[in-house]
């Protein structure tokens, strides 16, 4: 009874704080792009007379999709149409579900793992749901009987299937050093050291790697220099024929998909919620000085280093957003099968070799 | 005019064109793409500094960005730009125009409509009953302050915000154009005539 309660808070706490965050994303996404550009972005809704930077704009903007007029187009797939966005919505959520995002929390006798479902699958479980997005996109041209939306969501799928194999090998390397594909394993493997005083973190294990996983990882997301499937006003995209909720549902879940991407990067490669030289008993530098901390304020730490982690990515995902212009659809196909392809294999190969001379 | 062979008109593309190949510094994209960043976080960095800082009421002279926030912030308009019209007033208060009509028959697209009269003082000849500017068709071209031989219409008002919910409204009246002159900047409602006029 008490293990069903504590997991159903879980659950819970992670869904309240992956929405809210996503709904902050607008805003920080809006203000951090402005900031860029020297503007200072949107700052003009209020209530009662006060603005706070902007931060209401998102309620807002929540609210003016709620009242948009919802449109099914004739003749289009009325089921599928609905379906579409809860399809693309739906696994961004769920992936979260094996994330780690703190280390085990001792209340008394009790002990609460800080992760909703640790599967000994988790780094696979990530990746199916990660191409199940695929499906939403791709219904979403389907269903709505428009030929521009239909091609958008071919190009979506032929580019999401395309990275989500390059996606899938830049990880394998990891795999390989780590030898688990249970994620807690692997972040907890991480906390160990390299030399004595570098911390194991999957970035220096890994580093091409991790320059291969970045661009297809943002190409799954969709998102500039990657945004072909959408090309908002140039190209069409699949979401031509959506309106009010939707539509927000689509973009509510590319600002998940960003906050997912941050939470599975900062703990396939740098680390998770572990910060260097930090122990369950409390800091224990490489030169030798101790700094012991009680439980509960070293699980504090954890559980604040990994969101201060996903912080940094969404800011860097959104920097990457703001500052490069898209790729030309050939352009986006040779990087993938071209270039990083056999970057991956040779990653694999590499990662192989060391590991052979190494044992 | 020369003949031109259309059937054997050769253009060379290859000069026309200047193709700039990528060097493998470019093709691995990596650093290219870094260098792209280091420019956006430099900007980034820069105005979020800034943005911190006027928080704690610091580095005022300094800007965060480089674009005004309207309705409160304006940008200053030259003296010499031409905004909504204005007739200028005599020191007794009375319309300067003397309905001569130049302004109506220069105006390129017949925004202005003059009702003249003769004025109650015989020492002046005309003065108008009624003078209007359909503001709609006004192309803010500016000939009839430079046709009107003794300054009573200004353009110098700096309004900008020529906006209403009725189209009726916005041909304005001779007493409108005298009081609602107030524009930021702008000389005073009697300010004396330019030198060469007077």
């Amino acid at each position: 009874m008490l293990q069903t309660a504590i997991i159903l808070a879980k659950i819970w706490g992670v869904l309240l704080t992956l929405v809210s965050l996503a709904a902050i994303m607008t805003w920080v996404e809006r203000k951090q792009s402005a900031v860029m550009q020297d503007r200072l972005g949107a700052n003009r809704a209020d209530v009662l007379g006060l603005r706070i930077i902007g931060l209401f704009q998102p309620m807002a903007d929540g609210l003016k999709m709620f009242f948009k007029e919802d449109f099914v187009p004739a003749r289009g797939d009325k089921f599928l149409h609905t379906l579409a966005p809860m399809i693309a919505f739906f696994p961004a959520l769920l992936t979260f579900a094996v994330i780690p995002f703190g280390d085990v929390l001792r209340i008394g006798t009790l002990e609460i793992p800080l992760q909703i479902a640790n599967l000994n699958i988790g780094y696979l479980f990530i990746l199916a749901f990660g191409g199940l997005t695929i499906y939403g996109t791709v219904l979403a041209g389907w269903s709505s009987n428009n030929k521009y939306s239909l091609l958008g969501g071919l190009r979506a799928g032929a580019q999401m299937i395309s990275y989500e194999v390059v996606l899938g090998l830049s990880l394998v390397g990891l795999i390989m050093v780590f030898g688990t594909l249970q994620l807690d394993i692997m972040v907890k493997k991480q906390g160990e050291l390299l030399f004595g005083f570098l911390p194991a973190w999957g970035i220096f294990l890994q580093p091409l790697g991790f320059l291969l996983f970045l661009p297809s990882a943002i190409a799954e997301t969709k998102r500039v220099p990657f945004d072909l499937p959408e090309g908002e006003s140039e190209i069409i995209g699949y979401y031509t024929e959506y309106s009010g909720m939707r539509f927000g549902l689509f973009y509510f879940a590319e600002f998940i998909e960003i906050i997912v991407l941050s939470a599975i990067m900062a703990t396939l490669f740098f680390g998770g919620y572990q910060i260097p030289w930090l122990y369950a008993e409390g800091f224990q530098f490489p030169w030798g000085w101790e700094w012991n901390l009680p439980h509960l304020l070293v699980v504090i730490l954890q559980i604040g280093s990994f969101f201060a982690k996903i912080a940094f990515f969404c800011w860097l995902q959104v920097l990457i957003r703001w500052t490069l212009p898209r790729f030309r659809y050939d352009q986006l196909m040779r990087l993938c099968w071209v270039n990083i392809l056999p970057l991956a294999v040779l990653n694999i190969v590499l990662t192989g070799l060391v590991l052979m001379i190494l044992n | 005019m020369a003949n031109i062979d259309y059937n054997n008109l050769k253009t060379n593309y290859e000069t026309s064109v200047q193709k700039v190949e990528m060097g493998l510094w470019e093709k691995i994209y990596y650093p290219e793409v870094i260098r792209g960043l280091l420019l956006t976080t430099g900007h980034f960095v820069r105005n979020m500094t800034v943005h911190i800082a006027h928080v704690f009421g610091l580095a005022r002279n300094k800007r965060g960005a480089v674009t005004y926030q309207y309705p409160e912030e304006r940008r200053p308009i030259h003296r010499r730009y031409r905004g909504r019209h204005r007739l200028m007033k005599k020191p007794d208060g009375s319309e300067r125009c003397t309905a001569c009509m130049l302004c109506e028959t220069i105006c390129p697209t017949q925004c202005i409509s003059i009702i003249p009269q003769e004025h109650p003082d015989p020492a002046v000849e005309k003065h108008p009953a009624s003078y209007e500017i359909d503001i709609l068709r006004c192309c803010f071209c500016g000939y009839c302050v430079e046709a009107c031989p003794c300054d009573a219409i200004r353009m110098d008002t700096q309004k900008v915000e020529i906006a209403n919910w009725d189209r009726t409204r916005m041909v304005y009246d001779k007493e409108y154009l005298m009081t609602d002159i107030t524009g930021p900047g702008a000389p005073p409602e009697n300010d004396p005539p330019l030198w060469w006029l007077q």
